[in-house]
C-alpha cells in the first residue's frame, strides 16, 4: 500500500525512512503538536517548499537543466489568485479562475522559453531563464496598478479559510478547529498529493526517458527520443507544479508580493534546498526544504548565541553573525556539489549499502 | 631499413566505453613516409590522435626518439617536433593565412626562406596571404593546414587523409608537394584512403584492422601484390582509385 | 563567411540615425546618444571577459557579477583613502583619486578571479550543470563574505566634485562622468583590439576560441592562456564595477548580480564567445535602452528582452556567431 503510494520508489535507507516519517508526522500533526502561530507558519512553509523544490528537482535532478525562472512560475501562481481574489467576488470560483489562469500563463511561458532555448546547451537555458525571470520581477514591481508594485497584494480568502472562522464550536483535542486549521490541511493535503504525483512521474517510463536524456542526450536522441520534446514537457510540468505551490503559499499568507515569490533570493533558496537535500531523488526536496526552512527560522538564534560567545575574537563573531546563516548554507552547498552530488539523501543511501 | 623514429608497442586506447586501439604495434622509420591504411573505423585516426596525446593511451608505450611519450600531454608532445594535419584540417577560419602560419611557427616569426619554399609548391598561400582562412577553398585550406605543419623543420608530421574530398588536379598538386617534402629529412606518417596517392608516395606501409596492425612492410611490395591488396584492403580501395 | 560582417554596425548606425529622426531635438538626441554609449561601453567592459572565457573553455561563470561588486567595494574603500584628492576642487586632483580607485578595483577583482578559477572553476571543466551550480554557490558565499568585511549596509561612494554635473555645449547637456565612462570604455576596447589582432597572445586567444584542440596540437598550453584571460576578464569586470559604483554613488552587494542580467543579454545578442559581437551587443543594448526610455518609457523595461528576442529570431546564434570546430 505505502509502496504503491510511493510508486515503488522507497527511501532505501533506514535513517532516511525515519527522517521522512518524522517530517511527515510533524507536518501531518503540526496543528496539534505546535499550537503557536509561528511554528504553524513554519510547517506550512515547509509543505509549500517541499512541493516547490520537488518540482524543481524534476528539472535539475531528473532532466539535467538549470532554470532560474522557477520563482517566476511560483509568483505567477501567487499573483494569479491574489489578483482574482482582490478583483472578483471573494469565493471559490475566484480561486479556481485565478489558479486556472495562472496555470495557463505558466504553461504558455514555460513552453515558449523551453522551445526557444532548450534545443541549445544547458548554459544557454540558464542564462535565458535568468533574463526572463528578472524581467518578470521588474514587470511585477512596475505594473503596480495590477500587482500592487513593491507592496504586493493583500487579499481576502473565502470564509472557510479565514482565521476568525470556527468550523467546530469546541476545541478538538485542545486545538481550535477554525480557518487556519482548514487552510493548513488544505496546504498540507494538496502538497502531499502533488508530491506523490511527482514521485509517480519520475518513476514512470517518462521519468526514465528523462534520466536517459540527462545521462546522454546524444544516445537518447539516437534511440529515437525527441529530447527537446521530453525536456519541454518536463519544463512545463515543473512550471505548473511551481505555480500550484505559489497558489498554496499565497492562500496561506493571504498575501502575494515580490518578496514572497519573485525575489531572486528565493531562487537561491530553492537551489540550496534541492542540492543539499539531494538532486534527482525527490526525497531530497523533503529533507532539504525541512532543514532549510527550520534553519531559516531557528538557526539564526543559535548563531546569535554562538556569535556572542565569540565576542572579542577578531572576525569570528562577524562570520557567525545571525545574518550570515546563508554563508554557511552556501559553503554546504558548494561542498555538496563537489563531494555529495546526491546530497543528504545520496549519503544516507550510500551509507546503507555498505 | 632506416632506424625507427617512432615506435608504438601494445598501445590500447579507450574512448568512453569503446575500446578502439587494441594493442597497436607500429614502427615509423626515420626519414621515410609511412602510409597507414585500413578500412573506415579501423582506428587509423585514433592512432594518430593517440600519438599526439589527444587521446590518452590506456596501455602500451609510444617511443619517440629515446623517450616514452605515451602519458605526456599534447603541447609537450607537439613541442618535441611533431606536427599534425587533422582530417578536418583544423584551420582557424577567423585568422588570416598569415596569422595561421605565425601561430604555427613556434620559434618566432616564420623564416623567409622556408616561406618561399612553401610558396613554391602552394602558390595560393602567397596570393591569399592576408585573406581570412575561412574564405579559402577546400584544397587551399588543406594546403594551409599542411603549410602550418611544415612552417618549421619538424621531426615527424602526422597527416590524416589529406586528399579527402579534393578534386583530382589538387590531389596531384598535393602529391607533388609531398614528394618534395620527402626530399627534406622530414618523417611523415600519413593516413590515406586514396591508394593511388598512397602507392606513389609511401616508402613503408602499415595496414590496420579492428584496432590492430595486421600488415607492415615496404610499400613497393604491397603495390606489386594485387592478391595481398585484396586480402588486406578488400574492394574498398578499388572504388577510391 | 565575409571579411567583416558590416550588417550589425550598419544596424547600429541606422538605429542612431533613426532615433534622431524620431526624437527630433538634436540636443536631446546627443545627450541620449552619449548616455547610451556610456552605458554600452560600461557593459562591454564588464561583459568582455565573460564571453571570452566561454569561448575559450566553454565555461560560463554565473558568479561574474561578484567581480563587479568587489570592484565597486574596493573603489569605495580606495576613494576613502584618497579623501584629500577626492575632495579637492581640481580635476587633476580628482583624477588622482579615481585612477587609483579604478586600478585597485581591477587588481582586487583580478586576484579574486585567480583564486576563483583555482578553487571553484578548475574542478568542473566540461561539466555545465556543475559549473552553473558551483559558480552560483560561490557567488552566495562570496556575497556573504562581502557582508562580513564591508558590513551589510549600503556603502556610499561619493563622486569627486569636478566629476559631477554636466558640460553644456551650446544647448546640449552631457554628464561629465558619462564622458569618462566613454573614454575609459573606448580605451579598453582599443587596447583589446590591439592585443587580439597585433600580438601572438591575441592570435592564440582568437584561435583558441575557434579550435582549442588544434592550438594544443601546435604546442601551446591553452590552460595557461585561459587562466590569463579569466584573470584579465575579472579585472575588467572590477574596473567596470568601480565605474558603475561611482556613477551610482553607492554600492550594495547586489550591484553585480543586477548587472548580470544585462551582461547575459549582451553576450547572447553578440554571440557567445565573440568579442566583436559583445561590443556591438553592448552598444545596441545601451543605445536602445536610452532611446526607448525617452521615446516610450512604458516599454523601456522590456526593451532589452525584446531586443534579445528579435536578434535571436533574426540570427539564432547571435550577431557574430563563433565558428566552432
Amino acid at each position: 500500500m505505502i509502496s504503491s503510494l510511493l510508486s515503488k520508489d522507497l527511501p532505501r535507507s533506514r535513517i532516511l525512512t525515519a527522517m521522512l516519517a518524522a517530517i511527515f508526522a510533524a507536518l501531518a500533526l503540526a496543528p496539534f503538536i505546535f499550537p503557536g502561530t509561528r511554528p504553524l507558519d513554519v510547517a506550512a512553509k515547509v509543505c509549500v517548499f517541499v512541493l516547490l523544490v520537488a518540482s524543481y528537482d524534476l528539472l535539475l535532478g531528473y532532466t539535467g537543466i538549470v532554470s532560474f525562472a522557477h520563482t517566476m512560475f511560483f509568483g505567477i501562481g501567487g499573483y494569479g489568485i491574489a489578483i482574482a481574489l482582490s478583483r472578483m467576488e471573494v469565493g471559490w470560483s475566484a480561486i479556481a479562475l485565478g489558479t486556472a489562469a495562472a496555470v495557463a500563463l505558466s504553461l504558455v511561458l514555460s513552453f515558449l522559453v523551453g522551445l526557444f532555448s532548450l534545443r541549445v546547451k544547458a548554459i544557454f537555458f540558464a542564462m535565458i531563464t535568468l533574463a526572463v525571470a528578472s524581467f518578470f520581477a521588474i514587470l511585477a514591481s512596475q505594473l503596480s496598478d495590477i500587482t500592487g508594485g513593491e507592496d504586493g497584494i493583500t487579499f481576502k480568502v473565502p470564509e472557510l479559510l479565514r482565521p476568525a472562522y470556527r468550523l467546530l464550536e469546541e476545541p478538538f483535542l485542545g486545538v481550535t478547529v477554525g480557518g487556519r486549521f482548514v487552510t493548513y490541511y488544505l496546504v498540507f493535503g494538496t502538497s502531499l498529493l502533488l508530491f506523490l504525483a511527482l514521485l509517480r512521474v519520475v518513476n514512470s517510463p517518462f521519468g526514465r526517458v528523462l534520466l536517459a536524456i540527462r545521462e546522454n542526450d546524444f544516445r537518447a536522441e539516437a534511440l529515437g527520443y525527441r529530447t527537446v520534446i521530453y525536456r519541454t514537457i518536463a519544463n512545463c510540468l515543473g512550471a505548473v507544479v511551481a505555480t500550484l505551490a505559489g497558489v498554496l503559499y499565497a492562500l496561506w499568507l493571504r498575501y502575494t508580493g515580490p518578496n514572497t515569490t519573485l525575489d531572486f533570493g528565493i531562487m537561491i533558496d530553492i537551489l540550496l534546498m534541492v542540492v543539499i537535500g539531494g538532486m534527482g531523488t525527490m526525497y531530497g526536496a523533503v529533507i532539504g526544504a525541512a532543514i532549510f526552512v527550520v534553519a531559516q527560522n531557528y538557526l539564526q538564534e543559535a548563531m546569535k548565541a554562538f556569535s556572542e560567545a565569540l565576542r572579542g575574537v577578531p572576525l569570528l563573531p562577524d562570520l557567525f553573525h545571525p545574518d550570515r546563516w546563508l554563508l554557511w548554507l552556501g559553503v554546504l552547498f558548494v561542498l555538496s556539489v563537489y563531494y555529495f552530488p546526491h546530497g543528504i539523501v545520496g549519503q544516507l543511501r550510500a551509507g546503507t549499502k555498505k | 631499413m632506416a632506424e625507427s623514429l617512432l615506435t608504438l608497442s601494445g598501445v590500447h586506447t579507450h574512448i568512453g566505453h569503446y575500446h578502439i586501439l587494441q594493442g597497436v604495434d607500429l614502427v615509423v622509420p626515420r626519414g621515410e613516409l609511412t602510409m597507414l591504411l585500413g578500412r573506415n573505423g579501423a582506428g587509423k585516426t585514433t592512432a594518430l590522435r593517440t600519438i599526439l596525446g589527444l587521446w590518452r593511451a590506456s596501455a602500451g608505450t609510444i617511443r619517440f626518439e629515446s623517450g616514452n611519450i605515451a602519458q605526456r600531454d599534447t603541447p609537450a608532445i607537439a613541442n618535441l617536433g611533431i606536427a599534425y594535419v587533422p582530417e578536418s584540417m583544423g584551420i582557424f577560419a577567423g585568422l588570416t593565412v598569415r596569422e595561421n602560419l605565425v601561430l604555427a611557427a613556434r620559434r618566432g616569426p616564420p623564416d623567409e626562406k622556408r616561406l618561399d619554399w612553401i610558396f613554391r609548391f602552394f602558390p595560393p598561400m602567397k596570393k591569399f596571404w592576408q585573406l581570412p582562412a575561412g574564405l579559402l577553398s577546400g584544397g587551399q585550406k588543406q594546403m594551409l593546414s599542411i603549410s602550418r605543419a611544415i612552417i618549421e623543420p619538424r621531426k615527424l608530421v602526422l597527416i590524416d587523409e589529406p586528399t579527402k574530398g579534393l578534386a583530382p588536379a589538387i590531389i596531384n598538386n598535393l602529391i607533388e608537394a609531398f614528394a618534395e617534402l620527402k626530399q627534406t629529412d622530414t618523417t611523415i606518417l600519413m593516413v590515406e584512403q586514396n591508394f593511388h596517392a598512397a602507392k606513389s608516395l609511401g616508402d613503408s606501409v602499415a595496414v590496420m584492422d579492428a584496432g590492430r596492425i595486421v600488415h607492415a612492410g615496404r610499400m613497393a611490395d604491397l603495390a606489386a601484390d594485387a592478391a595481398l591488396q585484396t586480402r588486406l584492403l578488400g574492394l574498398s580501395l578499388e572504388a577510391h582509385q | 563567411m565575409k571579411r567583416i560582417d558590416w550588417i550589425p554596425p550598419a544596424l547600429l548606425l541606422a538605429i542612431v540615425l533613426g532615433a534622431l529622426a524620431m526624437i527630433g531635438s538634436p540636443s536631446t538626441w546627443v545627450t541620449l546618444t552619449v548616455a547610451g554609449l556610456a552605458m554600452g561601453l560600461l557593459i562591454f567592459i564588464m561583459a568582455s571577459g565573460l564571453t571570452l572565457v566561454f569561448g575559450l573553455m566553454d565555461v560560463m561563470n554565473f558568479a561574474h557579477g561578484l567581480f563587479i561588486a568587489i570592484g565597486a567595494y574596493v573603489a569605495a574603500s580606495t576613494i576613502r583613502l584618497f579623501a584629500g584628492a577626492a575632495g579637492a576642487d581640481s580635476f587633476l586632483a580628482n583624477l588622482g583619486a579615481i585612477v587609483p580607485a579604478m586600478l585597485a578595483a581591477a587588481a582586487a577583482a583580478g586576484l579574486l578571479g585567480l583564486a576563483f578559477e583555482r578553487i571553484i572553476i578548475k574542478p568542473v571543466y566540461g561539466q555545465h550543470l556543475k559549473q552553473i551550480l558551483i559558480t552560483t554557490g560561490g557567488m552566495i558565499v562570496a556575497e556573504q563574505l562581502i557582508h562580513v568585511f564591508w558590513g551589510p549596509d549600503l556603502l556610499p561612494l561619493p563622486r569627486p566634485a569636478t566629476l559631477r554635473g554636466s558640460f553644456l555645449v551650446g544647448d546640449v547637456a552631457i554628464e561629465k562622468f558619462r564622458l569618462i565612462a566613454v573614454v575609459v570604455g573606448l580605451a579598453v576596447f582599443a587596447a583589446m583590439l590591439l592585443l587580439l589582432n597585433r600580438t601572438k597572445i591575441g592570435l592564440l586567444i582568437r584561435a583558441g576560441v575557434e579550435n582549442k584542440e588544434m592550438v594544443e596540437a601546435m604546442g601551446y598550453r591553452i590552460r595557461r592562456l585561459f587562466v590569463g584571460v579569466f584573470v584579465a576578464g575579472s579585472a575588467l569586470a572590477g574596473l567596470g564595477g568601480a565605474l558603475w559604483g561611482m556613477y551610482q554613488e553607492s554600492v550594495t552587494v547586489h550591484i553585480g548580480a543586477s548587472m548580470m542580467v544585462l551582461i547575459f543579454i549582451v553576450i547572447i545578442i553578440g554571440g557567445l564567445g565573440s568579442i566583436g559581437g559583445c561590443f556591438a551587443g553592448a552598444l545596441l543594448v545601451g543605445l536602445v535602452a536610452n532611446y526607448v526610455g525617452f521615446l516610450a518609457p512604458k516599454i523601456a523595461l522590456g526593451s532589452n528582452i525584446l531586443l534579445m528576442v528579435l536578434v535571436l529570431l533574426w540570427r539564432p546564434q547571435g550577431l557574430y556567431p563563433v565558428s566552432k570546430q
